[in-house]
């Protein structure tokens, strides 16, 4: 019983994080109907930046990561202005591999600016531990948790309740209408690439804390959390937390017991885990647990 | 699903055809065909007096890429199907070539292994195909991601077959009719390795090249084009979507697998670092920076991507601010220069040229067609 209460705690550590990615992917499909692969190269420069305003710029680490937050969420408003606004009414096809264009330079930016080397962030949580019972939790993912709940509570409240927020739902609904009754859809699409930039960093920040370290490949989490927010259905932020948490815990599972019931399905498969579930829950409902159905004219 | 093929964007006066029979020609007309005869004499004399092995090598990796780019552009630039899998049929290929002409299992003759091979893939490819049926769009592209994940898993555990994280040595025979590609002499002269790869993959170059072409320009080929401008409004004149959607996955994976082979017999060695999701996306970066929904984009985008990391390898002393060794202080390494101008070549391309080099290539024909009055 207590390994399986503790695999479920990581697991639903790990889940936060997929919720933070998956949910800025999430807000920034339903803005502008754009998936965006360059949400883990977001994530990784997010986290560095964290690391250089706490460690160059010798700012406490709470300052350092709201700063990160901020100049992430810039730099998303600002790729949003500079290259995807170009693509707007262009191919889904063509604009997706303009963000995986944007992936790839952001990861070799990053490797030339901060190496290749895993880096210590400079967190305060450490590799310290609170024990429940017979379960092991590690303060960084309480942290974690906690920092994702309230993050994610904040951005449904703004949602639902801030004129802002509302304007960007609306917006999300039918852009035209949207546009009739005076709402600036620049300025939406601006806000959504900027709260989902700030997103990737506070999930980079989480990754990259305590003993995990800094290095360039954290951002090859965000591929997993495309599974997640699959599985919650694209336009859908709710979605995207359940399915975050429901990837994060499987995988979680699949690494405790995959000895024990499945022994032949070969090492290492928790890595590939989100994608099989994904896979089935696809087979089923094609648009994702929460995911609008798409009306098809001719 | 309208991809930036034929369907938009300006009038290109390069393609002057004026009758229905001349849009079905299979080889051009005239001046064109001049030009293929002077491509054939090319592939005939290259391995000549081209001898350097270097050279060589990139001729022979950009042919293997360009069959395998003129699959994924029958599947994503005639069909407008998104893959990002392309990568696991290759390795697939790769795997059957050692698996059906390794001396050790079954040691069948090169026109035996590369048929299994191709036609490995293409099972594979069909049995994946009715997802297509079933997802769209982003859903479809995301699917196909998992293909990577879920084939480099398989690559790295089925152990017997492929050798494991270690990877498995190809040594499929290369000799056909008394022919060995990899040891090729006749009338008395010997040719290196390299010499008679490019022979081998340069002539099935020519065999895709015509299948391909000859497809889309037949009745099977509108169809596909028809899917791909709209699914729905294809199917309503009549275009059954399962048999061509699941044939489209099927043949370009087939052309995939190909290629994989031949990289496996080339390269006489294969792990599967090799088969992740750089790969793939280094074969769309040559669908789009050689044209989408073109036949002759591939090869062209084949040649100049699949020849740059050599180029950049080669060259990289006298790049500024690349370093080649540890102790070197240039800012990138030649891996990082490689991967960041791939990506940039793809955001440029469709930014800026979202018909890719074979539109350039039609403009600047237009231009000398009408020369000096060219408005």
């Amino acid at each position: 019983m207590s390994e399986f209460l503790q695999l479920l705690f990581n697991g639903t550590a790990l889940g936060a994080r997929y919720a933070l990615v998956a949910l800025g992917f999430v807000i920034i499909y339903r803005a502008t109907g754009v998936i965006n692969f360059a949400q883990g190269g977001l994530l990784a420069l997010g986290a560095y930046l964290a690391y250089a305003l706490n460690d160059t710029a010798a700012l406490p680490f709470a300052l350092a990561v709201v700063g990160a937050v901020l100049l992430s969420g810039v730099i998303g408003a600002a790729t949003e202005r500079v290259v995807l606004r170009r693509m707007v009414g262009q191919p889904v096809f063509a604009v997706v591999m303009v963000t995986i264009g944007m992936l790839f330079i952001l990861e070799q930016t990053i490797t030339s600016i901060w190496g290749f080397e895993a880096l210590n962030l400079g967190d305060p949580w450490g590799v310290q531990t609170v024990r429940a019972g017979d379960v092991v939790l590690a303060t960084r993912d309480l942290w974690t948790i906690g920092l994702a709940a309230l993050v994610l509570a904040a951005f449904f409240a703004f949602f639902r309740f801030s004129k802002l927020g509302v304007a960007m739902r609306a917006t999300a609904f039918d852009q035209e209408a949207a546009l009739a009754q005076g709402i600036s859809a620049r300025r939406v699409f601006a806000v959504s690439w900027g709260i989902s930039g700030g997103l990737a960093c506070l999930a980079g920040v989480t990754l990259a804390a305590g003993p995990a370290a800094l290095s360039p490949g954290i951002g090859a989490i965000a591929l997993i959390a495309f599974p997640a927010m699959i599985v919650g259905g694209l336009d859908s932020p709710g979605g995207a937390v359940l399915g975050g948490l429901i990837i994060g815990i499987t995988q979680a599972m699949t690494t405790g017991y995959q000895d024990d019931f499945f022994p032949w399905a070969g090492s290492n498969f928790a890595a590939v885990m989100p994608y099989v579930v994904m896979v089935l829950i696809l087979l089923v409902r094609p648009y994702g647990l929460f995911g609008t159905k798409e009306v098809r004219r001719i | 699903m309208r991809l930036p093929g034929t369907t938009r964007g300006p009038k290109v006066h390069g393609l002057m055809t004026r009758r229905y029979e001349d849009d079905l020609r299979l080889f051009g007309s005239g001046k064109a065909k001049l030009g293929l005869l002077a491509l054939v004499l090319l592939y005939v004399f290259i391995p000549f007096f081209l001898t350097s092995d270097f050279w060589l090598s990139v001729l022979d990796y950009a042919g293997i890429a360009a069959i395998g780019a003129l699959g994924l552009n029958l599947l994503t630039g005639f069909t407008g199907q998104v893959s990002l899998g392309h990568a696991f049929f290759i390795g697939l290929g790769a795997y059957a070539c050692a698996q059906f002409g390794g001396p050790d299992e079954l040691g069948l003759p090169l026109p035996v292994w590369l048929f299994c091979a191709t036609l490995f893939g293409a099972l594979v490819g069909a049995l994946i195909g009715p997802f297509a049926l079933r997802l769209r769009g982003n859903y479809l592209a995301i699917v196909t991601l998992g293909l990577i994940f879920l084939g480099e898993h398989l690559f790295r555990n089925l152990k017997d077959i492929t050798g494991g994280n270690s990877g498995t040595n190809v040594d499929s025979e290369a000799s056909f009719l008394g022919l060995d590609f990899a040891d090729l002499s006749f009338a008395g002269e010997n040719f290196s390795f390299n010499q008679g790869y490019f022979w081998l993959i340069w002539g099935l170059v020519a065999l895709v090249t015509l299948l391909v072409k000859n497809l889309v320009r037949t009745r099977p080929g509108r169809a596909l084009q028809a899917v791909r401008d709209r699914d729905v409004a294809a199917e309503v004149i009549g275009v059954q979507l399962g048999r061509y959607k699941v044939g489209a996955f099927a043949i370009s994976s087939g052309l995939a697998a190909l290629a994989g082979a031949l990289f496996g017999s080339y390269q006489q060695f294969v792990s599967p670092d090799e088969f992740g999701l750089v790969l793939s996306i280094q074969y769309i970066a040559i669908i789009i920076v050689g044209g989408v929904g073109t036949v002759f984009g591939s090869i062209i985008g084949a040649l100049v991507l699949g020849g740059l990391p050599g180029l950049i390898d080669k060259y990289s002393d006298s790049i500024p601010g690349v370093s080649t060794g540890s102790g070197d202080s240039g800012f990138i390494s030649v891996f990082s220069l490689n991967q960041a101008i791939f990506g940039l070549l793809i955001v440029l391309f469709l930014v800026f040229e979202p018909r890719g080099l074979a539109a350039v290539w039609l403009r600047v024909k237009a231009y000398f067609k009408a020369w000096p009055f060219s408005y």
